[in-house]
Parts: structure tokens; C-alpha cells; sequence
């Protein structure tokens, strides 16, 4: 929104002051004349547009959906016969075990939820190829903006088990000190912005934070070039946020790697009430954005499209690159969530069975030779066993202090907040029984000012 | 913006209307003796001389104050501040929709030209876009100073302000990024016909948001100084710039770079009797309801200019009224739950100041209503209802 009105003013006004040079310079740089008998529009807002004597709509319909790129098919076979894996059997196992880690760490937390043990819990089965995939070939600098399911990237990049259970169980090692919900992991270390909860918020951010490492290379030429990552799942997709991220990365070419989760379901939106478009990645074409769906539960693929959307991403100058991926999110939406009530078990169970990102990879592993059962119960107890003892060790660490209460609202404390604190500390002392600070790290005394 | 419009009918071609087209808004009653137009050119809150602006003696740096000078309105003293900022540090970046050729309020002019298009840009007409924009780039360790083309239109981007670059230090914890590099700009307040959506003073909505720093100036000096502090601040900041005053406020200002700081409040004028409380444009309409009361009832007043509005300077606010016992708040924007209501209750809330009081705590603003155009001259607060309360609180 801007002013219509009054901005009119200042604006003649302008033009009256202006020296007759610039007027007629800044004149010229957005005049845009049309030609007589020109068969193309040259009107500002479209300029190689044919003129049509057809009255004729466009309708989607007369648009095949855009394709699906797959590197490996449901059977872990390889279609896309150019296609060479570029890392050694080693590597593919370590990607494979990330995936299973999310997958088994899922499954215990929310089991652990369920018995109270957590206040929430998010899963993010069927999901962790595009995650553990996209983290893999991207630099580990690159900064990162995420949703929320997208456990798999922290994983991949080295979140380790004891800093998922920290932030899981709000601990004192917890880098958010122990002010988020469970799932809103964060690293500086990794360079993974901490995860909010309202959705689509990282969009335009990514687009900043895209635009500030365009700048900061042009300061800096000998830097290494980095791009910007942001996760979104299709839900997101209809919020506003969405819209000016995609726009603004466009108009400033920010080096920006949009990678959209297509999950299928918003909590128990299908799409179908989402969205009647071509998805997600029909949109990107609109925006100027050079745009590909692929299969998200192909982690092949997922490598393939991030690894050259980066490389796209810094040509030019930097531009934005939009990836849907395509996947089905096998699991309830949260621990707060019975998607039983929205869609049937047989489906879920369908997909379990017959396309998973997991048993893909497998397969392809399997039929390299790289992987067999034996190894699979090898890996499944170790990550199992890891997992179970990071949880206990979490389980029993410390609170945070008290005083990150205050802290980090701004840089300083301000008067208030050390009034305030100061109030916090004199009601612990004059009520004891009322509060218990034994579990925070030095009880009531961190709140001294 | 009144001045402006004038100017344009003045070198206008004859128009076949009668000239009283010109007086369709509002204008001052023949007999009033309260509330008259402010003259900018001669109230004391200006610096019309070389002379350092009154109060600023202490907080500006001598060799700044007995340096250079130059006369400069307020939009011209913001634009002054901004090449300061776009000068010193390349990580200041300046945006926002039609900012690149001038601003429609000419407070970019010529920072494109000489800094650059990549770092004083256009961007798409999208308010949420705008400020997640910014706060993406703050996180990466620039210095994005956003415009909002007007404070009415900053509502699409309140998740954005609320949500993420208000929490962001909080929810990141010790991992470091923060948006404290972000700083907002947006004109708010009457301009005399800006109707529903050109008038707006929302700071109480961004006071009740820890995170930002609210800042509301009232003339170029302190547009320069505030601003400039804003800018170099590691917190974000809201840096509302009154439009009324960016021609009508003109004073000499020093030509080099300097900070007024941020939380604390300027007291304009010492006093005995009441204390009077605002900021931005309507101090000037507290100066000259001050004057007269002081002629008519031969009374003293404190004026105090808050500046920063959140966090505010609540012990200069605190020991001004032990001293006199009686207070006025002043704001344009709603009274319930603006600014006012927070002073008051601040005031109240202090055990020391509460047993001071003489009178209640007296607000004046604009009325539970949204700014309809031709109303507008009953609906903020003027000299006449601001003489009216503090006589009311002396005869309490």
C-alpha cells in the first residue's frame, strides 16, 4: 500500500524545481514509447508481448502441468541416464544414515511427547530427502532459513545429538536458552537461522539475506560466493510473505535457493483448498524466477536440482531459483495433530509402504552393493542407542538461568527490564514455596542485577 | 504539506474557480488568541541562528556545535543524516518504494545518484516485504534503513515488525544474528487534510512491542542527531518523522555528523508549577500554550520532549513532577492506551512521585476516533485545549 494522493504532490512539485538536464534524463531512462504500426506492446508494464486480434483467455488448463525431474524411480532405478553419483558409496551411506537418524530421533521424541516428557514434538517422516538432501550440496556457509521440518538439514550440516536434545528439552545448552518450542532449533555455528513459528516470516528474510551477501561480495570480491537457502512448505505458499519474497528477490536478483516443500497437506488442508494453480512452482515462472519441480522423495534429484540451482543462483550477478519438491507427509502434522480425522489411514499406509525417500535410497545402495540387512540393523540400534542416551543426558541437564528471561530483548537491559527483574527476584525470595528454581542454572541468584 | 499546496496554487495557470477553493481545509478563527498558526520562523524550539539549539548545549560535542552550520528543514536534515550514514558505513543500505529518485518527501534526494543504485533502491509496493527484507538483511550484519512511504501503511508489515525483528535477538539467543541493524523511517502524524490514512501517529501500537526503540523527533537538529543514533544503534529502531515539519521546521544545523541519545528525554524548559510532556509536532503547540499561561496566570512550566518514546526516559519524567506536582501528557494519537496512558500510569505507579502529585495526571490527545479530514481541527490537540488543561490542573 502507498498513498495514491498525496504523493502526487511533492512529485509535480519535483518536476518543477528539477534542472530541465535531469528532468529530461530521468524522463527519458522509464519513457517508453509505442511505435505506429509495431506488432509487439511497448507499454511499460509488458514489453514483448505480441498483439492478438484473437479474443482468447488464458486458462490453466491449457497448460500441462510442469513436469516432475527424477534422477532414481520407486524401484531405486536410475532414469536419468546422464546421471553419475558424485560421491563415493561412503558418502551416500553417510546421507542414508541422516535420513534414518531423523527418521528414528522422530519417532522416539514423539513417543517421549506422548508421554509428557516434551511439551511437543514435530516429525518430519517422508520428508527427509529434500532436507538431508538440499543441506548436502549446498556450502556450509550458506546461510539458511527454515520452517520447521526440516530436521534432516541440521543433521546433514552437523547439529549434534546433543545440541537436538538441548533445544528439545530446553536445557542450559540450549543456544535459544531455552525461549523457543521444542523443533525451533537454531545454530549460529551452522549458520541456520533459528526457526519461528509464524509461517512464511523467512521468506522475504531469505530474499534480505540473499541481497546482503550480493552486496557484501561486491565489497569483498576475493569472499567466497554464497547464496541464500529458504524452506517453505506449500501451506505457507498462500501467505502474503510468500508473494513479496518471491517479488522482491526477483526485482533485486538476489542469490536466493527457494526449496518448497509439497507436502500435500497444510495441518489438514489438502491443496485442493490451497491453491487451484499448478502448484507451487507454476507461480515462480509468474515471478520471473527460473523455477523446477522435482521428486522430493528422490534424494538424487534433490541434489542434483539444488546443486545446479546454486550455481544459478550466483550467475548473473545473483538471481533467485525456485525448487518444488514434491513429497507426502506421511506423519501427523504435530503431536497436537490426528490427521486420522482429515484422511485415511489406507492412504498414509499406502505411501509408507510404496514411496518413501528412505526405502529409495536403500534400494539404489542395495543394488550398488553398498548396503545390505545386516548393515541396516547395525545402523538402526547404534543410531538408536546414540539417540536414547543423548536424550537421558538432556533430560537431566539444568534449566537455563533465570536472567535469560530479560536478556536479549535488546542489546542492554534497559531500566525496566532490570526493574523488573529485580521484582522477579524479590517475589522468589518473599514466596518460596511458590516457585521452583532449583532446576535453573544458579536458582534465583542469576536474577541479581 | 499546507505550505506546499499554497506554493503549487500560487504558480498555477488562473483557474476559473473562485480563490476560496484554497481554504476547503482548515484555517484559524479571526478572533483566536490560542490557537493561532505556530510560526516556525521564531519559536525558541528552533535554532534560527547560529546559536546551538536550545538544550542540545550538553549532548552535541562543542567542536560540532561551534562548527559549520547549515540551514536545513526537517526532510532536508534527514536526508543530511542519511549521506552521513550511507558515508561512513558501507553496510548502510536505503530502501523502500520510490526512495531512489528523492522519496515523495525529497528525503533521499540525490543519495542514489551518489551512492549507488545497489545501495538506495526501489523496491516492489509491499510493506511486509519491505520490512522482512530488512530484517534478512540486518541478520547478515548490514545496517538497512527501511522506509514506510507512510506510518498508515505500516500495518501490513506489523507480523513482520512484531514477530521476527522485534524477537529476533531474544529467539536466537547466544547464536548470534539479530535485527539490530535494521532501522525503520516512516512520516506519521496531521498535516492538516491527510484524512484517514495520511494522518496516523501508531507509535503506542509499537511501544507495547519490546524490542524496538520508538523514536518520535521534533525539529532538523534532532532529526539529524536521533536519526543518526537510530542508524548506529544495535537495536532496531522506529524512527517516526512528523511530515507536518518537513518544510515548516527549519533551523541551522550542524554540518557534521553527531548522535542525540537514544532514551532520553530533552527538558526544553525548566518550570516550578506543571510539568508538560510530548514529543514531536505538538510540542510546539505545548510551547505556546505554555507562554500564554504563563502570561495570563503568572505561573512557570516545565516542557519536557520525550524524543524516544519507547524505552523512554521515565526518571526525567519522574523527578520533573516531584518538583511541580501537576502534569499534562501531549500526543496527536488516540488517548486510550497511547503514550499518555503509560506516562500516567508510570507516574502514579511511583511511590515517591505518586505522594507528589497535586492534581490528576492530565491527558491531552486526539480523540477514540479515527482522523477525519475536515475535522481535523477539533480533533487534535491544539493550544487552546492544551492552555485549557493546564489551567484546569492548576485549579485543581
Amino acid at each position: 500500500m502507498k498513498s495514491p494522493f498525496l504523493r502526487r504532490l511533492p512529485l509535480r512539485r519535483a518536476a518543477s524545481m528539477a534542472k530541465p538536464a535531469v528532468a529530461i534524463a530521468r524522463a527519458a531512462s522509464s519513457s517508453v514509447s509505442q511505435r505506429p504500426n509495431s506488432d509487439y506492446v511497448s507499454f511499460p508494464g509488458a514489453l514483448k508481448s505480441a498483439f492478438a486480434s484473437e479474443l482468447r483467455f488464458e486458462t490453466p488448463a491449457s497448460y500441462a502441468a510442469l513436469p516432475t525431474y527424477r534422477v532414481v524411480d520407486q524401484h531405486g532405478k536410475v532414469v536419468d541416464q546422464s546421471f553419475q553419483a558424485d560421491i563415493s558409496d561412503e558418502q551416500v551411506v553417510e546421507l542414508y544414515k541422516n535420513m534414518l537418524y531423523i527418521s528414528i530421533m522422530d519417532l522416539i521424541m514423539f513417543d517421549a511427547q506422548r508421554q509428557g516428557r516434551l511439551s511437543f514434538y514435530m516429525v518430519s517422516a517422508g520428508e527427509e530427502a529434500v532436507s538431508v538432501g538440499s543441506a548436502s550440496v549446498l556450502d556450509p556457509e550458506d546461510p539458511v532459513y527454515c520452517q520447521y521440518r526440516e530436521q534432516g538439514f541440521f543433521k546433514q550440516r552437523g547439529f549434534t545429538t546433543k545440541e537436538f536434545m538441548s533445544q528439545l528439552f530446553a536445557n542450559k545448552n540450549d543456544t535459544g536458552k531455552g525461549r523457543n518450542m521444542p523443533i525451533h532449533y537454531g545454530s549460529g555455528r551452522l549458520h541456520i537461522h533459528t526457526v519461528s513459528s509464524p509461517l512464511a516470516t523467512q521468506m522475504p528474510q531469505a530474499s534480505g539475506a540473499g541481497y546482503a551477501l550480493k552486496i557484501q561480495r561486491m565489497q569483498e570480491p576475493k569472499s567466497k560466493p554464497r547464496v541464500a537457502v529458504c524452506f517453505f512448505g506449500e501451506g505457507a505458499a498462500s501467505e502474503g510473505d510468500f508473494h513479496a519474497a518471491m517479488n522482491i528477490a526477483a526485482t533485486r536478483s538476489c542469490p536466493v535457493v527457494f526449496i518448497c516443500r509439497n507436502n500435500g497437506y497444510a495441518i489438514s488442508t489438502p491443496t485442493l483448498e490451497q491453491y487451484r494453480g499448478d502448484g507451487i512452482a507454476s507461480r515462480g515462472i509468474g515471478y520471473g524466477i527460473d523455477t523446477i519441480r522435482i521428486d522430493g522423495n528422490d534424494i538424487w534429484a534433490v541434489r542434483e536440482a539444488v546443486k545446479k540451482a546454486r550455481e544459478m543462483a550466483l550467475q548473473d550477478g545473483g538471481k533467485p531459483v525456485l525448487i518444488e519438491c514434491m513429497t507426502y507427509r506421511v506423519s501427523h502434522h504435530s503431536t497436537s495433530d490426528d490427521s486420522f480425522a482429515y484422511r485415511a489411514r489406507v492412504e498414509v499406509e499406502d505411501w509408507k509402504r510404496r514411496d518413501n525417500p528412505i526405502t529409495r535410497l536403500r534400494k539404489w545402495m542395495e543394488t550398488k552393493g553398498c548396503w545390505d540387512e545386516a548393515k541396516e540393523k547395525e545402523a538402526r540400534d547404534s543410531l538408536r542407542r546414540e539417540i536414547l542416551k543423548g536424550f537421558a543426558e538432556a533430560e537431566k541437564e539444568k534449566k537455563p538461568a533465570l536472567r535469560a528471561i530479560f536478556e536479549d530483548v535488546y542489546e542492554e537491559l534497559t531500566d525496566d527490564l532490570r526493574d523488573q527483574m529485580g521484582q522477579l527476584k524479590e517475589m522468589l525470595d518473599k514466596y518460596p514455596d511458590e516457585y521452583d528454581v532449583a532446576e535453573f542454572e544458579g536458582g534465583k541468584d542469576s536474577l541479581k542485577p | 504539506m499546507k505550505r506546499l499546496v499554497v506554493g503549487q496554487i500560487k504558480g498555477a495557470r488562473p483557474s476559473p474557480l473562485p480563490l476560496r477553493i484554497a481554504r476547503c481545509y482548515s484555517t484559524h478563527p479571526p478572533n483566536a488568541k490560542l490557537n493561532l498558526p505556530i510560526d516556525y520562523s521564531t519559536t525558541p524550539l528552533l535554532a534560527h541562528s547560529k546559536r546551538p539549539a536550545l538544550g542540545n548545549a550538553s549532548e552535541i560535542p562543542a567542536e560540532v556545535r561551534n562548527g559549520p552550520t547549515k540551514k536545513m528543514n526537517l526532510f532536508q536534515a534527514i536526508n543530511d543524516a542519511l549521506g552521513v550514514a550511507l558515508a561512513e558505513d558501507d553496510n548502510v543500505l536505503i530502501f523502500g518504494e520510490d526512495v531512489a529518485f528523492g522519496g515523495v518527501f525529497r528525503c533521499t534526494m540525490k543519495l542514489a545518484e551518489t551512492y549507488g543504485a545497489d545501495r538506495v533502491f526501489n523496491t516492489p509496493l509491499t510493506e511486509q516485504g519491505i520490512m522482512g527484507f530488512g530484517i534478512g538483511l540486518a541478520a547478515q550484519g548490514m545496517r538497512p534503513v527501511a522506509e514506510i512511504q507512510f506510518a498508515d501503511y505500516v500495518y501490513p508489515a506489523f507480523d513482520q515488525m512484531v514477530n521476527e525483528g522485534a524477537k529476533l535477538r531474544y529467539r536466537e539467543g547466544s547464536n548470534g544474528p539479530h535485527a539490530g541493524g535494521l532501522t525503520v523511517r516512516m512520516p506519521c502524524g496531521g498535516v492538516g487534510h491527510g484524512g484517514l490514512y495520511h494522518s496516523q501517529s501508531p507509535e503506542s501500537l509499537f511501544t507495547h512491542v519490546p524490542g524496538f526503540r520508538v523514536i518520535m523527533p521534533r525539529s532538523p537538529i534532532q532529526a539529524k542527531g536521533l536519526l543518526l543514533a537510530a542508524i548506529r544503534s544495535n537495536d532496531p529502531c522506529l524512527f517516526m518523522e512528523p511530515k507536518i515539519l518537513y518544510r515548516a521546521a527549519v533551523e541551522q544545523v550542524p554540518e557534521a555528523a553527531y548522535e542525540l541519545p537514544l532514551s532520553k528525554a530533552e527538558v526544553l524548559k525548566e518550570g516550578k508549577d506543571v510539568t508538560v510532556i510530548s514529543y514531536g509536532q505538538p510540542i510546539y503547540n505545548c510551547l505556546a500554550a505554555i507562554q500564554r499561561a504563563e502570561e495570563d496566570l503568572g505561573i512557570s512550566a516545565e516542557l519536557i520532549d520525550l524524543r524516544t518514546v519507547y524505552p523512554w526516559d521515565k526518571q526525567a519524567v519522574l523527578e520533573s513532577v516531584r518538583k511541580t506536582g501537576r502534569v499534562l501528557v501531549v500526543h496527536e494519537s488516540m488517548v486510550n492506551a497511547g503514550i499518555g496512558a503509560e506516562v500516567a500510569a508510570a507516574i502514579q505507579e511511583d511511590r515517591d512521585t505518586f505522594v507528589r502529585l497535586e492534581a490528576p495526571v492530565g491527558r491531552v490527545a486526539g480523540w477514540s476516533i479515527h482522523n477525519p479530514l475536515i475535522f481535523e481541527k477539533f480533533t487534535l490537540p491544539d493550544v487552546a485545549r492544551i492552555y485549557d488543561n493546564i489551567r484546569k490542573s492548576l485549579a485543581y
